[in-house]
């Protein structure tokens, strides 16, 4: 995920510290990893160097200056071309489990147990994912969707091979 | 899982042992065993014709195995005469099919209370019953509908309730999403888990989705009429 991109998109509503900023963003998109402080203020550094966010206002306190940051026209053109852009789809063929099964099977191993032991794995998560997204809201839901359609989509390859696997111990003998 | 006394009792509210069950010369079941604690729930998956209903048809007495045994709550099911199976089936336990199989000429509601009927419950303290499981599975609105004027997820709801309303120990549920679309098939699985759990039930659950599997405590992996423990590859009851 674009960290810069999403920080810029959410000071559209309106100027914001980067303390809320934070907030907001590991409540909308930050589920089970939130911002680091210090990614939020290097990311700020960057967008202000860039002129795609300004300083709105600084207060001073006890602690260190509170830096208010607004969004710029040139940082609101900014969003609106990255949201128009496509993201380029991931197309998995750089694959660790059919990597792992080709190994498996050149080196004499057991191949059909790795594909059990991956498929039983993969289940547990999405268990897991389908207690909390039974739980969650559907900004939750949506989330943990995606996830899961994605590992489905892993357990059926899983199957796949395994079913394959004779053949595929033929080939790369 | 619980282990097995050597009256085969396990504590585990259903345990299957070494079945098997033939159609002609073909072995559906060839050595199964399975075993489900009370509010568990169990998926059952393997590949088409690996034998997961089959399997599911013996745990539930509907089919006699060819040979092995079933215990349900300490008793053998083949011990016992057809009206104590038949009153187990109508009391024990409830069950949910692919397509619903309501009564077409009962109206939903009717449908739902018919669990109850059979069991001595009056006509009124059925109705009202079925009417509060309705309410929970959110097909309250269809009550006076036959099963022929609802959409197939309103019917397959209509289907938890009438499992679920006579208080059941072991729900048997066979590809209960199979017929209905994505949202509609996570709602029922939902549902349905979600009054198990809460009422204590343990559902057997078979399916060849993964997404309703993982709706499951654990997965029991049938092949070759064997049915394997998913997590440690180890037979479902000994």
């Amino acid at each position: 995920m674009s960290i810069g991109n999403t920080l810029l998109g959410l000071l559209e509503s309106g100027p914001r510290h980067g303390y809320d900023l934070k907030r907001l963003f590991d409540e909308r998109f930050g589920h089970d990893r939130p911002l680091h402080y210090g990614q939020v203020y290097s990311t700020m550094s960057r967008l202000l160097r860039n002129g795609l966010v300004e300083v709105d206002g600084v207060e001073a306190g006890s602690g260190p200056e509170r830096k208010r940051y607004a969004i710029t026209d040139a940082g609101i053109t900014d969003v609106g071309r990255w949201l128009a852009t496509p993201e380029k789809p991931e197309p998995y063929l750089q694959n660790t489990l059919y990597a792992k099964v080709v190994l498996a099977l050149l080196t004499g191993r057991d191949a059909a147990g790795l594909l059990d032991v991956q498929r039983n794995e993969h289940l547990r998560l999405m268990r897991e994912l389908t207690r909390r997204k039974t739980e969650g809201d559907l900004a939750d839901r949506l989330v943990c969707d995606h996830a899961l359609f994605h590992l489905e989509a892993d357990i059926r390859w899983l199957e796949l091979a395994t079913d394959r696997l004779d053949r595929l111990a033929g080939e790369v003998a | 899982m619980s282990g097995t006394t050597a009256a085969g009792n396990t504590g585990a509210l259903l345990t299957a042992t070494r079945l098997r069950k033939y159609f002609g010369s073909t072995a559906a079941l060839n050595g199964a065993g399975f075993t489900i604690d009370s509010g568990e729930v169990v998926a059952v998956m393997g590949p088409s014709g690996s034998g997961k209903s089959t399997l599911l048809h013996c745990l539930a007495g509907i089919l006699e195995p060819d040979g092995g045994t079933v215990h349900y709550d300490g008793r053998e099911l083949s011990a016992l005469s057809d009206a104590e199976r038949s009153r187990l089936r109508r009391g024990d336990f409830g069950f949910v099919f692919q397509f619903g199989q309501l009564v077409p000429e009962l109206t939903c509601v009717e449908n739902v209370a018919l669990s109850l009927r059979l069991t001595g419950v009056g006509r009124g303290k059925a109705e009202s019953s079925a009417m509060e499981w309705m309410a929970r599975l959110e097909v309250d609105d269809v009550r006076d509908k036959r099963p022929g004027q609802v959409s197939g997820g309103q019917r397959q709801r209509v289907a938890v309730a009438r499992a679920l309303v006579a208080g059941p120990r072991l729900v048997f549920a066979d590809e209960p999403t199979g017929a209905l679309d994505s949202l509609n098939g996570e709602r029922v699985m939902e549902l349905l888990t979600g009054a198990a759990r809460d009422t204590g039930a343990a559902v057997v659950l078979v399916t060849h989705d993964v997404r309703v599997a993982a709706y499951s405590d654990r997965e029991v992996v049938v092949r070759d009429g064997q049915a394997l423990d998913a997590a440690t590859g180890i037979g479902g009851a000994p």
